[in-house]
């Protein structure tokens, strides 16, 4: 009997932006809970590897499907394709895409800062209220984001990068209100430090603050199974972003964070 | 990509390298990754770090991570023949394959190896009297090769690639995926007999005996009893047991290891937490607690018993260790591991129990290790000047008895004593020269045993 048949494999969950480090690893979490997939991102040959990988290991049903984060006008299309399964109902939709550049250049560079906006935000409000209305329709499911810690408090280092991630927590904020009584839950991730592709090089690797994507997979995966409304990953995230949320103003922007 | 500056080090922490290292997560990265050219001098892949000594270190160069290149691409569920990339690991392969009747037809002891280690490794398992090295059961690899090229390397394509990367320490190029058989068994145990000997004749001759009625059999060895008692052991020697040999409890789920808790060596020890003494109580210990009996074992407990315990390594302190693992022909095998023996013996150098075992046919690999004889393997910790004496009496030991040590454990040999070991090492060069004509994979053990000479 596959995880499939076995688990909870009465619905399919779409994850957008796959073949990023945390939607890779998130994607074997929920496989081997059983859940079938669609993975959708940009690298169709990757996607494809993806795919097929899952489907060995945890012998779950897994489509593949190419999008284009910022091609807004396709996303309806991409949507309905999505819904449209022959492998189960869609019943659960994670936004795992996101661009991250350099703060200085792209202060210097508004392209950047566009393209950051583009991906991190406007294609999350062009997917997933496509995904809300799917689901609201269906009085059941869940939706699930990945934001940042970047996004709780404006710092110069990277707030660029921050304030997009700080309007889809207030998105994603909204949203829940909304969809609380159709049956549809929200749900919002901030992970930490984490060893991605995207981070490569810029943190130091076995610093106890950096996780590894499977941890931050597992906690959203179980977020997920226990219907939670937000949560930090790893956990203790939340206790550094209290500190650093209650630091008054006057004295925060004079700070080096 | 960018580079993160790091300190690399072999599984026995001997040989710490300031490396500057490269983490691609799609083989689309890692092909431009190569192209770019101008980017280092030089390159080394690395996978999970369980070389012993400087064999995935590059400290000249850039060093390429094979962790998050780990999918699966193909599953024959008929044949048990499984295509991957080259980071997977054999404890996923255990997690995925086992409970579906599958386990690997060749393993080390440790399942904390990638797939493209233990072809560049050429490694083996307490199997190889009767099956040889992980190479029998590789049908094929992708090889990125220096050139650029990237090369299917099989029995009937690539014959000379193939059999230069069986064993090659990674010089030959970067394995992408390779294609390999596992074995198809009943369940997650062994029936295991342990059998003691008092001395190494009576080990050798217990071997003699039994050993084709096994398909794994090893023997541990206490290395500090001297005399009458040189080379007391315990031989472990058993096969995958059925469901019907099972008792009842675990009948339920045969293919199921029963979980156990993992424990952690947290910091590296002070230097004085091994010395002699307590070893010397330890192996005692354990010869006296192992009475000849018929045991049924799971596979986590016969093959892996030290992965149970993560960072092992950090028993033998900061300064680290060295696995000595050296192998013997038949005719001069009971000659030299005495002579081995009772070198180390008289050195008081603390080690935990040896591993020894008889080895089987040769393979084809132009720089695999085994070959038909005896082979054993055994810690000494850093002692500095001390180990590095005993060192080279052990290795002029190995030299004088023909035999030869094994590159995957290896961070001291000369370059006179390597040539000598190894004497397709001529054919091996004339291949790397064509494979890699630029010498762009090259590992601190290369230079050090002037496998690549560089201009």
């Amino acid at each position: 009997m596959s995880a499939h048949e076995r688990g909870n494999g009465s619905g399919i969950t779409l994850i957008l932006g796959a073949t990023s480090s945390i939607g890779k690893s998130l994607a074997r979490r929920l496989a081997a809970e059983g859940r079938g997939l669609i993975v959708a991102g940009r690298d169709e040959p990757e996607l494809r590897a993806i795919a097929d990988d899952l489907k060995i290991r945890y012998q779950v049903p897994v489509r593949v499907l190419r999008y284009d984060a910022t091609d807004f006008e396709s996303h309806p299309a991409f949507f309905a394709t999505c819904a449209a399964g022959e492998d189960g109902p869609l019943t659960g939709v994670v936004f795992c895409q996101g661009a991250m550049f350099d703060q200085a250049e792209a202060e210097r560079d508004f392209a950047l800062s566009r393209q950051m906006i583009d991906v991190n935000y406007t294609s999350a409000v062009s997917l997933l209220s496509l995904a809300a209305a799917h689901l609201a329709r269906r009085g059941t499911g869940y939706l699930c984001a990945l934001s940042s810690v970047a996004g709780d408090r404006g710092r110069q280092s990277n707030f660029l990068y921050g304030a997009t991630k700080s309007a889809l927590t207030t998105y994603l904020q909204g949203l829940r209100n909304r969809l609380a009584r159709q049956g549809v839950a929200v749900i919002t991730v901030k992970p930490g430090f984490v060893d991605t592709a995207m981070t490569w090089g810029l943190l130091k690797p076995g610093s106890p603050l950096v996780a590894s994507p499977d941890q931050v997979a597992r906690a959203i995966e179980r977020a997920i199974r226990q219907q939670k409304d937000h949560v930090y990953a790893p956990w203790f995230w939340r206790w550094i972003m209290a500190i650093i949320k209650s630091i008054p103003e006057p004295i925060f922007k004079r700070m080096r964070l | 990509m960018r580079a993160v500056n790091q300190v690399l080090n072999g599984w026995g922490n001997y040989t710490p390298c300031q490396s500057r290292v490269f983490r691609p997560e799609r083989i689309r990265e890692l092909f431009e990754l190569m192209r770019n050219g101008d980017q280092e001098p030089s390159w080394i892949g690395r996978g999970l770090g369980r070389s012993y000594g400087d064999s995935a270190l590059n400290p000249q160069g850039g060093t390429v991570l094979f962790e998050r290149l780990d999918r699966l691409i193909d599953f024959d569920p008929q044949t048990g023949m499984v295509t991957c990339e080259a980071g997977v690991t054999f404890e996923a392969l255990i997690r995925i394959f086992l409970q579906r009747g599958w386990f690997l037809s060749v393993t080390p002891g440790t399942k904390y190896i990638t797939v493209g280690g233990a072809i560049t490794s050429d490694i083996h398992g307490k199997n190889h009297h009767v099956d040889g090295t992980v190479s029998q059961f590789v049908e094929s690899f992708d090889l990125l090769t220096g050139t650029g090229e990237v090369l299917t390397c099989s029995r009937s394509e690539n014959t000379d690639a193939f059999w230069a990367t069986v064993g090659g320490m990674g010089l030959t190029g970067l394995i992408l995926r390779g294609r390999f058989r596992l074995l198809p068994v009943e369940s997650a145990y062994l029936h295991v007999d342990f059998q003691r000997a008092r001395n190494l004749d009576e080990a050798f001759a217990l071997f003699q005996e039994g050993d084709q009625a096994y398909r794994y059999s090893v023997a541990w060895v206490d290395c500090l009893a001297s005399g009458a008692s040189l080379g007391r052991s315990v031989l472990m020697r058993g096969n995958h047991a059925a469901v019907a040999e099972l008792p009842p409890r675990w009948r339920q789920s045969p293919s199921t290891v029963p979980l156990r808790r993992q424990h952690s060596v947290p910091f590296n020890f002070p230097d004085f937490a091994l010395n002699p003494l307590c070893v010397k109580l330890f192996n005692a210990l354990y010869y006296a607690r192992n009475r000849d009996q018929q045991k049924i074992v799971d596979l986590d407990a016969f093959f892996y018993p030290l992965d149970a315990l993560r960072h092992w390594n950090r028993m033998y302190g900061k300064r680290g260790f060295i696995q000595y693992q050296a192998l013997f022909p038949p005719k001069s095998s009971r000659s030299g591991m005495i002579a081995l023996l009772e070198a180390i013996s008289r050195s008081r150098m603390a080690s935990f129990l040896a591993v020894l075992k008889v080895t089987g046919a040769a393979g084809d690999g132009l720089l695999s290790f085994p070959k038909p004889g005896h082979t054993l393997a055994l810690d000494l910790p850093n002692t500095g000047s001390r180990l590095r004496a005993l060192i080279q009496r052990l290795d002029q030991i190995v030299l004088d008895h023909d035999g030869r040590l094994y590159l995957a454990k290896d961070a001291t040999m000369s370059r006179e004593a390597f040539s000598r070991m190894y004497e397709r090492l001529d054919e091996f060069r004339r291949v790397k020269a064509r494979l890699d004509p630029a010498n762009r994979f090259v590992s601190a053990q290369a230079r050090r045993l002037g496998i690549v000479e560089e201009g």
